[in-house]
């Protein structure tokens, strides 16, 4: 029997998997270049984890700061990334990021404002001036609204609770992707010329994380299996301030506009203990007084506060502390902003964390400080993309946003991943739709690799009763936070590798109770392939970096090493395997190199 | 580390009690479950830890467990809630919650329903549509005239005030003619939007069913946004439909100047209830 009998089939040029900031920009635009495009995403649409982004998005609007470029945000890009960034992608980013910040403008996107009227900017760690467009602390929902808005208005179809699970390729070339509706459990293929890995996150392989149930890296290990070369997976951001307490909100983000705002460090012994890390990479810019660091708010000729420091370099300072005996008595350390502006302020600026707080944690952020600590909150790693179409390594897939690797190197900034999102988008539904027009015809999809996956995905309800899904998410979680973490050493990480090949066997025998409908054990179950697949990824790299930059920190390597500077970590399958192997990164070119020492 | 037991009505070893609806279109009935309570415990805490140890396919809608996704929305103790925001110790000590799914829409599994309802209706809404530029090429706009569009910007579409909607909850039929209160705060928030000029009052007084709310305030109530639905949303609509459509000078001058939205006397923001 023909596919089409046995399965549900639809046939598009371009498929967008994901339906967050960078999956709606990207349809948006392969739509609007012909492109007979779908939508599919895991959630309802709007639910997807870009909703949670709280800051900002960054872009050289010159609103506040004419003397701000898109030159300084591209060395701000670079040097938060310690050097690690595709340097042509930062380029790219920082360049457009304006254009699609006043495009969301355009859609009805309502920023908050300047008092000319403009759109306001707000100061971020590791941005020069105060860069980030922003509403509220609720950016994230704004820019998600709009984009979904604007979506549904141009008539894209949307398949939402659509869980994709499987690429299909013809000839190395893609070809589709299977998947099942979450209601009905039913298979769904989608035959398609291009696709647009659009996932997202990947981080709930930790057990404290500030990412949903949807960031289980689905989108990364799909596109390996299907060819594609990762990079830089060891390259894990924890976010410095999550909740810490109570227990049932451990790792919910706070985001980092309390510190754009005037919000400051401390720990127990109400030292501000920032000054005491500052590292000197950034010592020049960074100011050493408490008068200095204050100053600076209103004064962009004076050296930043250490509280704005990149974030890597906030969350080992707070690790640290605790360490020392220095923290909250829940494990974290104080972020006061009680004490530095009035109330009035804290809750026109800062709504949704008062509400967070005071709902969640009986805490009233205008009165008393709160209690944070690192969360693990963001992949700067992925698949491997050519920097202006987005292409990946295999011939008509094509990824945006937090799943695709590269522009944040080592480490990102703050407010730059909304702004990644929309402009990396809208390049990867741009060059989709181009590649897909292209191709003559539909390319074949193969019935054996359909019922090959099919097979898999019903494998959970076979199994032999002993293993459930959440025990081993569990495991999991327990394994990453525990031997991959901030802190890394090479006997951990090894043991790490070992524990995951156990959680593989045991992945093995997994069954799920109850029939396909709605059944969230079964979809974990479905997930928990591609979280081993990625943790996998992440451990060997992470053991592949013999030094510490960024997001990567080996206790048993301390410094940086210029030779690991120059070069990516490339996952890859071969024959079947998982291989890690360093690749040099693009050269930089010289116009460029100046601006990174001009404006030191 | 002092983690363990105290705080708010949990103390060590204690239990919580709770029915969840279990079931599908075709029927289905209450359970009751025990897990072990912990400090700061939200109802969708009590879910999950029904799943990974009794329930593994209990059917739930979840995402951000922060209030800002609005998937979580189910009915606790007959009341619409966000699930993840709503602390077990809003509740008596020992006292046996009750969770149920939104009623307004069909039931899919468990506490997961077809909410489709408010996609649909949001497709016939009339899209923003910008005025030209500022002769410098920006677009300018004050963080007074944007402040009151703001407010419906916080909706996070969890469809609470949907489900809340009696005109909706209890009429089946009405489901056709009415767009419901989420549907107003989005049309709310385009007809004040300072740079749009698309034209929604047909849609507004025709298909959208404006007049068949009579301002329960019931949608307000249950708003985890804050939202003031009725007064800041409904209400003005209300005002502008009528000025549109009854006042002689307005039928007038739309009818010389070839349409156009009336500014004046209409979207004002209600600030007390």
């Amino acid at each position: 029997m023909a596919v089409e009998d046995r399965y549900e089939s639809h046939e598009y040029d371009v498929i967008v998997v994901g339906a967050g900031g960078a999956g709606l920009r990207a349809a948006i635009e392969a739509s609007a270049n012909g492109a007979k495009t779908a939508l599919v995403c895991k959630s309802l649409l709007g639910k997807a984890h870009t909703v949670m982004a709280e800051g900002g998005i960054a872009a050289a609007l010159r609103n506040v700061w004419q003397e701000d470029g898109w030159d300084v945000h591209f060395r701000d890009t670079m040097r938060g990334g310690k050097l690690l960034n595709n340097w042509r992608m930062a380029q790219i980013h920082a360049q457009e990021a304006p254009d699609r910040v006043l495009e969301l403008e355009e859609w009805g996107a309502l920023f908050d404002r300047t008092k000319e009227g403009l759109i306001l900017q707000r100061d971020f760690g590791g941005h020069r001036y105060a860069r980030l467009a922003h509403v509220g602390d609720r950016t994230g929902l704004e820019m998600i609204r709009t984009l979904q808005q604007h979506a549904v208005h141009k008539g894209i179809d949307v398949y939402m609770e659509c869980t994709l699970q499987k690429l299909l390729t013809d000839g190395g070339h893609i070809s589709g992707a299977i998947g099942y509706w979450r209601e009905s459990g039913k298979f769904v293929v989608f035959k398609a010329k291009a696709v647009v890995m659009a996932t997202g996150g990947i981080l709930k392989m930790y057990q404290i994380t500030s990412n949903s149930w949807e960031c289980t890296g689905d989108g990364v290990s799909m596109g390996l299996e299907a060819g594609a070369d990762l990079i830089d997976m060891e390259m894990v951001q924890f976010h410095p301030t999550g909740m810490v307490w109570p227990p049932s909100v451990r790792g919910i983000l706070v985001t980092e506009g309390v510190r754009g705002d005037g919000g400051t460090l401390k720990n127990s012994e109400g030292r501000r203990f920032m000054f005491d890390y500052v590292p000197d990479f950034f010592r020049a810019e960074t100011a050493d007084t408490e008068e200095e660091a204050d100053a600076w708010y209103a004064d962009k000729t004076r050296r930043r506060t250490p509280d704005l420091l990149p974030r890597d370099e906030v969350a080992r300072a707070i690790n640290a502390e605790v360490k020392a005996g220095r923290g909250s008595p829940h494990g974290g350390v104080y972020l006061d902003i009680a004490t530095r502006r009035d109330p009035e302020y804290i809750r026109r600026r800062l709504p949704s964390m008062y509400q967070q707080f005071m709902e969640l944690a009986d805490v009233d952020i205008t009165k008393t400080p709160m209690e944070v600590g690192p969360t693990a909150h963001y992949q700067m790693g992925g698949i491997r993309v050519e920097a202006d179409t987005t292409a990946t390594t295999v011939p008509g897939l094509f990824a945006a946003g937090e799943v695709a690797g590269g522009l944040h190197g080592a480490n990102r900034l703050g407010g730059n991943s909304l702004s990644d999102l929309v402009v990396f988008g809208r390049r990867a539904g741009l060059y989709a739709a181009k590649y897909a027009l292209e191709q003559a015809s539909q390319p074949g999809v193969d019935p054996g690799q359909i019922d090959e996956a099919s097979t898999a995905m019903l494998a959970p309800f076979e199994g032999d009763g002993k293993e459930n899904p959440y025990s081993i998410h569990a495991d999991l979680e327990t394994c990453m936070q525990n031997l991959v973490g901030i802190i890394r050493t090479e006997p951990e990480l090894v043991q790490a590798l070992d524990e995951l090949g156990k959680l593989r066997e045991r992945l093995s025998r997994v069954t799920v109770q109850g029939n396909r409908q709605y059944n969230p054990g079964w979809h974990l179950a479905l997930d928990l392939h591609h979280m081993l697949t990625v943790a996998e990824s992440i451990t060997r790299s992470a053991i592949e970096r013999k030094e510490s930059r960024g997001g990567h920190t080996r206790d048993d390597f301390p410094g940086a090493d210029p030779a690991f500077g120059r070069v990516n970590m490339v996952t890859r399958r071969v024959d079947g395997e998982m291989t890690v192997k360093q690749e040099p990164l693009p050269e930089i070119p010289d116009e460029l190199k100046q601006i990174l020492e001009e404006l030191k | 580390m002092a983690e363990s037991g105290g705080g708010h009505g949990t103390p060590a070893g204690a239990q919580v009690t709770m029915r969840v609806w279990r079931g599908n279109a075709d029927g289905g009935a209450f359970e009751e479950y025990r897990v072990p309570a912990a400090e700061g415990m939200v109802i969708l805490d009590v879910i999950h830890a029904i799943q990974a140890s009794q329930a593994p396919d209990l059917a739930v809608r979840w995402n951000c467990k922060a209030g800002r996704c609005g998937s979580c929305s189910a009915e606790v103790n007959g009341k619409p809630r966000l699930m993840c925001m709503t602390r077990m110790n809003h509740f008596a000590p020992g006292e046996t919650i009750t969770v149920a799914p939104l009623r307004t829409f069909p039931t899919i599994k468990d506490l997961v329903t077809d909410v489709s309802f408010n996609y649909e209706k949001a497709k016939s809404v009339p899209a923003f549509k910008p005025g030209p530029k500022e002769a410098d090429g920006t677009r300018r706009m004050y963080q007074e005239d944007v402040d009151r569009v703001q407010e419906f910007h916080k909706c996070i579409e969890c469809f609470l005030c949907q489900d809340v909607c009696h005109v909706i909850r209890d009429h089946e039929d009405n489901k056709p003619a009415f767009a419901g209160p989420r549907l107003f705060v989005r049309l709310a928030s385009l007809e004040m939007h300072p740079l749009d000029t698309n034209d929604r009052l047909e849609l507004l007084k025709r298909q959208a069913g404006l007049g068949f709310c009579n301002i329960t305030k019931c949608c307000t109530d249950v708003c985890p946004e804050s939202i003031k639905i009725t007064d800041n949303a409904i209400i003005p609509l209300k005002e502008r439909v009528v000025t549109e459509f009854h006042d002689p000078v307005v039928w007038v001058w739309r009818k010389l100047t070839g349409g156009g939205k009336a500014r004046a006397s209409s979207g004002e923001t209600v600030t007390s209830r």
